[in-house]
């Protein structure tokens, strides 16, 4: 289970409805179901992947992301919850927008790419940074909007998407303190409690 | 029932992959009033089974058949058969209907020319064949055909209602009718309804049918004639439509059966897809009724989910309690992915649970009937879930 995942679930309220955008094989789905006892949606695009995560039972539909939620009617689910693929979308502010009209609440996950060594690795190479966890040259990934911490804040504020918390990871599971204190420097990774 | 016997199980058996299967015949006294208005005052639905109904009956799972299918859908009669049911690759221990872990019931509907009542039985009041004069049936007929049978057989419940195509308008139409006899609906490349497309081609098939002076206004039988061209034109036209662009340039391309295009030939040409499509038709139309056919395009053209929900496809489904799977595929072109996306939007603006895929294949709609890995690999997770819920 990724870090990100195990954090996001104190957000959801048990047997609430849950949405999970780009839900992968369903693992965290999965532990929202047993766990919370949500009723849970999962959306996802790659094949093997839905395979997987009907296989554990749950209820999947092949959808793809940038083709929006105009199927979902509006507040039909407590909460949205999309992890790790908001740099992955075409308008990451309009599928924000269609989150937001569909949940009450939403959970937002992303990479940091403001993080000290993005930055070290973009100041001292001049060159978009590859990593471990973004292992993709610039040309052939499939994260096209990578943004930092004081973007996405700055987008809530510019939207008028309330931030109801925020949770940031390090490297580690202990929770670094740098994160904490200097997320935009010291996060890998970005939790966002949101509604509007 | 008029037949109850047990499929003997010949343990070791090699070749078939199940035991050799019988059929068996269900007869119903009672009169059945049709959405038409019609009774029927009694009648016969031809069946088979495969698998074990376990003790608490929870296991049954309903197999609806497509357009031009029956009750065979899976397994051998006898050693000698050239080929199993017509979805042997879907139903059988191991295979996504699992018949090791559910008691599988597959039956031809009523109407239709396999053994159940249908325009060429006999008709009680004049002691003639039905033709012609066969009331006109609507899904939700079969639907209430059905469940007389599972009141017979005891089943108070589906595990699961499956079917494709035409077979998939009948299973969403149970979810509806009996929401609380139906757990799972699975319903593969289908529709809530037809487009106008669709019924142009059905109707294409009629009058090639019509037309055929040995239809003889449907009384074929009567008179000792039976329209083997029109039938064979028809399902020409439908077998097109099974088939996507691609499936026919692989399958046949322009190859010539027999003949020659070299100039200064006069050799009469054949292409190989002529060949082999008016051989489907010849096949067809030596094995089915004209009446049936026209009777099954016409349920099918007639088919609306929502009628009378006001039209509207999200009410339908609120009075719906089971789980959903809908599948479809990429080239098919009769009932494409965009039809399948109406039942799932429909489903998910209803609460409802639902499961979607779109499977790529360069099948067509055949593509149903077909091993392709990722197709079964989604059915078997599907009904793996089914199973664990028993």
């Amino acid at each position: 289970m990724r870090l990100d995942l195990t954090h996001i679930q104190r957000w959801i309220r048990p047997k609430s409805k849950v949405l999970d955008l780009g839900c992968g094989n369903g693992e965290f789905l999965q532990m929202l179901v047993q766990q919370r006892g949500v009723d849970g949606l999962g959306l996802e695009i790659d094949q093997d992947n839905i395979t997987e995560a009907i296989s554990r039972g749950l209820n999947i539909v092949e959808q793809n992301l940038d083709d929006g939620l105009a199927n979902f009617p509006d507040q039909s689910f407590d909460t949205v919850v999309m992890a790790h693929a908001l740099q992955a979308v075409h308008y990451p502010h309009k599928i924000l927008d269609e989150m937001l009209r569909v949940g009450r609440e939403c959970v937002v996950t992303f990479p940091n790419f403001g993080h000290w060594r993005c930055r070290l690795y973009l100041g001292a190479h001049g060159r978009m940074p590859v990593s471990k966890s973004m292992p993709y040259s610039w040309y052939d990934t499939p994260n096209i909007h990578f943004c930092t911490v004081s973007d996405f804040e700055q987008l809530c504020a510019d939207r008028g998407i309330k931030i109801l918390g925020r949770e940031m990871v390090g490297n580690t599971e202990r929770k670094p303190l740098l994160a904490s204190s200097w997320p935009n420097l010291f996060a890998t990774t970005a939790i966002y409690h949101i509604t509007r | 029932m008029s037949n109850t016997g047990q499929n003997p199980a010949a343990p070791g058996d090699s070749g078939p992959s199940m035991a050799f299967v019988t059929p068996q015949i269900a007869h119903f006294d009672e009169p059945l009033t049709l959405a038409c208005g019609r009774q029927l005052a009694a009648y016969d639905l031809v069946f088979e089974t495969y698998g074990e109904l376990n003790q608490d009956k929870s296991n049954a799972v309903l197999i609806c058949h497509a357009l031009s299918g029956n009750h065979h859908a899976a397994g051998y009669y006898t050693a000698d058969d050239k080929k199993p049911g017509w979805w042997d690759e879907c139903i059988g221990p191991g295979k996504p209907v699992d018949t090791n872990k559910f008691f599988v019931l597959s039956l031809n509907n009523l109407g239709g020319c396999h053994g159940s009542t249908g325009p060429s039985s006999v008709n009680p009041d004049t002691g003639k064949p039905w033709g012609p004069d066969f009331p006109v049936l609507r899904a939700r007929d079969w639907v209430h055909s059905q469940a007389r049978l599972a009141d017979k057989l005891g089943i108070e419940c589906w595990a699961a209602v499956i079917g494709g195509s035409l077979g998939g308008m009948q299973a969403l139409r149970w979810s509806l009718e009996y929401p609380e006899r139906v757990k799972h609906c699975v319903t593969i490349a289908s529709a809530m309804k037809l487009s106008a497309q669709n019924i142009a081609f059905n109707e294409i098939a009629r009058q090639a049918i019509l037309a055929d002076p040995g239809y003889a206004d449907g009384h074929y039988q009567e008179n000792n004639s039976v329209p083997h061209k029109g039938l064979g034109l028809a399902r020409m036209v439908g077998h097109i439509t099974y088939l996507s662009d691609d499936a026919m340039a692989k399958k046949f391309g322009r190859d010539l059966a027999t003949g020659t295009l070299e100039t200064g030939s006069d050799d009469n040409v054949e292409f190989q897809v002529e060949s082999y499509l008016r051989h489907q038709g010849r096949q067809f139309s030596e094995s089915f009724d004209a009446n049936t056919y026209i009777l099954m395009t016409r349920a099918l053209d007639y088919f609306d989910l929502a009628r009378e929900y006001s039209h509207d496809p999200v009410a339908a489904f609120r009075h719906a309690s089971c789980s959903y799977l809908v599948l479809s595929f990429s080239t098919d072109w009769r009932f494409p992915p965009a039809r399948s996306r109406e039942i799932v939007d429909a489903l998910i603006a209803a609460g409802r649970p639902v499961s979607y895929a779109e499977i790529e294949a360069d099948e067509g709609h055949d593509a149903f009937l077909l091993p392709i890995p990722r197709y079964q690999n989604v059915f078997i997770a599907y009904m793996q879930r089914v199973g664990a819920e028993l």
